[in-house]
């Protein structure tokens, strides 16, 4: 028999799409983060916010929400980078940082080509809620932040 | 619009005109736009993507006494619309065959007795010289036959669907916040159901309802080759929230009111959960 069951994304993409990950539900209250960021813009249609929860002696990522509006692969970026960053005991800072979308996008099993620059935005949102710890901390940014990224 | 931007580059003078939030375009408007030198009027009778009936019989009755050509793109109408060319002042109209449960690849252009034509394609002598190569006569008793299939029963099979189209759209805006009819209530095609729902992109929601079995489209960029949400919405909204959350759900012959109860089941949730992960979403 034929196959009728393709996606035009891969079942990886599929899986955090159906069952995301890590999103926040609900609003967060004082003092439970540390930072948050943002990234993308509504005329390409995704935005996704971020939540940070730094253990301050180890300088790991204790904890790490979001929310997208967005479309699936959106959604499936960022659901992954929140599995990447917090899994085995949580990422130190200067690691999350070095995490690039080319790495995000081989967690999912490959984009298409044209979703790629649009939908994997999750790492600039992350580098803004760290830019903004780090602000908030008074500690000197490290040379792998980028500020203002995406 | 695309023919239009080509005629413009070959040199010729192009007045787009708006329409409302309604997706209507006003015949005054056009009656504005005219100028003596104008050569080719062109609206089409219904939009593809929210469905809005054109004035084309008001419209006709302008041009009447105008020497510019009228032509309108019946392609969404003909199953549904009165297609009488004389009553609405119509001198070409195109019709294709995949709208009208027809062969796929076949269309006809109407011209009134009288218009010339050029042929676009050079060779043969086929179809009055118009369109070179060996006619295939399958797809035109095909098209043809289609064609007055759907015209004989477009009255009774408008009104069934009105029926589902307004139930539908009665539950949608009930039952679902923040949910927006796009076009006008009325005056758009019977099997055609375009809206905005924000707080979610148009994609995801699409691509829940497939899993449920559920078959629509959106004008969100996510969905298109050039990732630039749908210039209709925008038209009509001029805000990306309700481009790129728009759904169109599109009738045909097959559909029952019975599936709309069970999208009615499914699309809430949908809804519900994307809102759930959703940054734009006050909860």
């Amino acid at each position: 028999m034929a196959e009728v069951d393709n996606w035009y994304y891969s079942d990886k993409v599929k899986e955090h799409f159906l069952n995301p990950r890590n999103f926040l539900v609900e609003d967060p209250k004082d003092g439970e983060f540390d930072a948050e960021g943002e990234a993308g813009n509504m005329a390409c249609g995704d935005i996704m916010k971020v939540w940070i929860k730094i253990d301050s002696e180890t300088k790991k990522i204790k904890d790490f929400k979001w929310r997208t509006w967005g479309c699936a692969s959106a959604i499936a970026a960022t659901s992954i980078f929140s599995v990447m960053i917090t899994e085995k005991g949580g990422m130190k800072i200067e690691d999350a940082l070095k995490i690039t979308p080319q790495e995000i996008i081989k967690r999912l099993h490959g984009l298409p080509l044209r979703k790629i620059h649009c939908s994997v935005l999750v790492d600039k949102a992350f580098h803004n809620a760290i830019s903004n710890y780090l602000e908030n901390k008074n500690f000197p940014p490290p040379p792998t932040l980028r500020v203002g990224y995406g | 619009m695309n023919p239009i931007k080509f005629l413009e580059k070959q040199g010729c003078k192009v007045t787009y005109l708006d329409v409302g939030e309604d997706g209507v375009v006003k015949p005054e408007d056009v009656e504005k736009a005219l100028r003596p030198e104008t050569v080719l009027v062109s609206i089409m009778y219904a939009n593809n993507e929210i469905g809005a009936i054109q004035p084309i019989a008001e419209i006709g009755k302008i041009l009447k006494n105008h020497r510019a050509i009228f032509h309108t793109d019946a392609c969404q109408a003909a199953g549904y619309l009165n297609l009488d060319v004389e009553k609405l002042g119509i001198d070409l109209m195109t019709v294709n065959g995949s709208k009208i449960y027809g062969p796929k690849g076949t269309g006809f252009l109407y011209a009134k007795r009288g218009i010339r034509l050029k042929p676009l394609m050079h060779g043969g002598g086929q179809e009055a010289g118009l369109r070179p190569g060996t006619e295939n006569v399958p797809a035109i008793i095909g098209l043809s036959e289609a064609l007055a299939k759907v015209q004989k029963r477009r009255v009774k099979e408008s009104k069934r669907l009105i029926a589902i189209r307004d139930y539908f759209i009665k539950r949608l805006t009930k039952e679902i916040p923040k949910i927006f009819l796009n076009g006008h209530p009325k005056k758009r095609l019977p099997n055609n159901i375009n809206i905005s729902i924000l707080g979610v992109e148009g994609e995801s929601v699409v691509l829940y309802l497939d899993e449920a079995g559920i078959a629509c489209a959106t004008g969100s960029a996510c969905n298109s080759e050039k990732l630039e949400s749908s210039h209709v919405i925008m038209a009509i909204r001029n805000d990306y929230a309700y481009s790129h959350g728009s759904l169109r759900f599109t009738l045909g012959k097959d559909n029952t009111k019975k599936e709309i109860d069970y999208v009615m089941k499914v699309l809430p949730k949908v809804v519900e959960k994307l809102r759930k992960i959703s940054a734009t979403w006050q909860k």
